[in-house]
């Protein structure tokens, strides 16, 4: 099969088209060659009653978003079955489809219970059977659920798409710019601004467990400062407020401290806080510049930018002894780098002939590969499944986010209404789980 | 320095009094003498130019104004500095202008200044605070070698977040490194 060149829009909603428009769209620029062709059946549900949410919309959203799937048309589906006994094999093997999500919406006093099912036609057999309950509000998160199952029933992956990204975004005239923290589903959809203001929003990460955020905001008195907020309860405290730099902070993976820049002392260094008991403790001591400090998935090692050696390029300090490797030597500028989360790779931002891309180092080979042809690259982040990245860039000098997937094989775009986009960042949980009642 | 200030206080003050003095002064003529007495001439003297020394003021727009020299008029400080590309140097160009800055600030203790230090949008955000902070603190020890006061001078960077031009493109980039001098009331 051809490598398949799909561009998808989704604007606004064909159900329920009240304040559920995404402000991102998706465009997949690059899919993978041998797609799997799976037909996404329509959901049944009662007569006369309308959905909020077009589930099988979103289910098949999610699934083409990964590049890795191509979604049959409904208006070419010749029948609609609901469970593998309604299956007309042949009536999905003459248009190619190897694979069926089918099944049934019921509306309980709650909300709504959804059995679904994927089938694979060749075999003529069900690969996975589900029933599962939530909310009204829960409808989305319901569907990306069977995205997720779905997609990793094929691919042995873990799905992402019941996870959040958190960005910003930038608006209105250089003497009067208007800064927006917003977090929105994967999909682009229930955007929330949680800060806007007159002076710079940056460096926005999430705490491993999803509930927190920490960012850096200018808002106060137009200097740095670092910010944590809860996000279920909404409380905001400022974690520091130093002279100098208040930067990249960096939460590890227990939650307990946050890695952070601070030039109080001098010039930017990396500091370790103790969100417990607010102990600081200082870790470079160089008069270069070390910033963009990111975590080991075992706690044990930070790594982060420096340009001690005159440009930078990214380091490794073991937190026991402060020990510093340098991990780069290709390229003469390397920038914002995090581990995979099983701790093969690095991704960074890389300059490579005066362009900055994104490009993943393999730790064991010492093998850096470029995954983008976008240029003007920044703030990679990986998806808690490790399989895909969202990043910025421009695109005719718009700032949007795209993303690609580890292996390059993958590629889209996430342009925004909402003027230029940046400093995307991939939660890492996914938002909802359901679990499985008894079919 | 508060007693040049007063002299030009007191020139001015003495040129005005001497002014007012002759309005009143002027002597009286003898009527009553005979006509081949002329009237004593009276010459007053305009006084002479004093040159009045223009103080450093700071502007609305943040920046400072200064003398161009006796008699030259005033002119304003552009305040704005620029780098090369992931350089914290400040361009020889801006020399001059820094060392006018430094007389200033100099010449002036009670004056306060702000070092802005800013990068082009190219690399990573969290780096380009850090250039920017490097870009000010190098005009900060220029600053300082030729005699400001660093209590005088506070340094903050806004890495690539504030850029005097939107945009992209070499020459986009090269006004948006840069360092700005804002002088604080």
């Amino acid at each position: 099969m051809t490598r398949l060149r799909l561009t998808l829009i989704f604007t606004t909603f064909l159900f329920g088209a009240t304040a559920t428009a995404s402000d991102l769209r998706i465009e997949v620029t690059q899919g993978v060659d041998n797609a799997v062709r799976v037909g996404v059946v329509p959901f049944k549900y009662p007569p006369r009653t309308s959905l909020p949410e077009s589930v099988h919309e979103i289910v098949d959203a999610d699934l083409t978003l990964s590049g890795r799937f191509e979604t049959l048309p409904v208006k070419q589906m010749l029948s609609l079955p609901t469970s593998a006994e309604d299956v007309l094999a042949r009536d999905w093997r003459l248009l190619g489809v190897e694979y069926l999500v089918m099944g049934e919406m019921e509306r309980m006093e709650y909300g709504y219970r959804l059995r679904f099912e994927l089938f694979n036609v060749f075999k003529q057999s069900v690969v996975l059977r589900q029933v599962i309950e939530g909310t009204e509000e829960e409808l989305r998160d319901m569907a990306h659920y069977v995205g997720d199952e779905v997609f990793e029933a094929l691919t042995g992956i873990p799905g992402a798409f019941s996870t959040r990204i958190m960005y910003v975004t930038a608006d209105g005239p250089v003497e009067n710019r208007l800064f927006k923290l917003n977090i929105a589903d994967a999909d682009g959809y229930r955007r929330q601004t949680v800060l806007s203001s007159n002076e710079p929003v940056l460096s926005a990460t999430w705490s491993p467990d999803g509930n927190k955020i920490a960012y850096v905001s200018f808002e106060n008195a137009g200097r740095p400062g670092i910010y944590i907020r809860d996000l279920k309860s909404g409380l905001i405290q400022q974690i520091t407020n130093f002279a100098g730099l208040n930067g990249a902070p960096s939460f590890s993976p227990d939650g307990k401290q946050l890695a952070m820049v601070l030039s109080k002392d001098g010039n930017p260094d990396i500091y370790v806080l103790n969100l417990e008991n607010r102990r600081l403790r200082r870790i470079t001591r160089h008069y270069g510049i070390d910033t963009e400090p990111s975590w080991r998935a075992d706690g044990q090692a930070i790594v982060f930018t420096s340009n001690r050696g005159g440009k930078p390029q990214i380091y490794q300090m073991q937190l026991a002894d402060l020990s510093i490797e340098r991990l780069t030597f290709e390229g003469d500028y390397n920038a914002k780098a995090s581990l995979l989360p099983d701790g093969s790779g690095l991704i960074m931002v890389h300059r490579r002939e005066g362009i900055f891309h994104i490009a993943l180092l393999n730790l064991q080979r010492g093998r850096l590969r470029v995954l983008t042809e976008t240029a003007l690259d920044e703030s990679p982040s990986i998806a808690p499944n490790g399989s895909m990245l969202i990043y910025a860039t421009q695109v005719n000098g718009e700032g949007i986010l795209a993303a690609v997937s580890i292996d390059g094989g993958v590629k889209f775009n996430l342009p925004s209404s909402e003027g230029d986009v940046r400093e995307p960042a991939w939660s890492p949980q996914k938002t909802k789980v359901f679990t499985p009642i008894s079919p | 320095m508060g007693i040049t200030r007063n002299r030009g206080l007191l020139a001015l003050i003495a040129a005005g009094l001497f002014l007012a003095g002759c309005a009143s002064t002027a002597p009286e003529e003898d009527t009553s003498t005979d006509s081949s007495i002329d009237a004593a001439e009276v010459v007053v003297e305009a006084p002479k130019e004093m040159p009045v020394e223009i103080q450093p003021t700071i502007t609305g727009g943040e920046k400072v104004m200064i003398s161009k020299g006796p008699g030259m008029g005033t002119e304003t400080l552009d305040g704005t500095f620029y780098f090369d590309f992931d350089q914290a140097i400040v361009k020889r160009s801006g020399h001059t202008e820094l060392d006018q800055h430094a007389d200033v600030l100099k010449g002036n203790p009670s004056f306060r200044v702000r070092l802005e230090g800013h990068a082009d949008e190219r690399g990573t955000r969290e780096y380009n605070l850090a250039l920017g902070e490097r870009r000010a603190n190098a005009v900060r020890a220029y600053l300082t070698a030729q005699g400001a006061l660093r209590s005088q001078i506070e340094v903050i960077s806004y890495g690539e977040e504030k850029p005097a031009v939107l945009g992209g493109g070499e020459s986009t980039w090269a006004q948006n490194r840069r360092v700005e001098i804002k002088y604080r009331n």
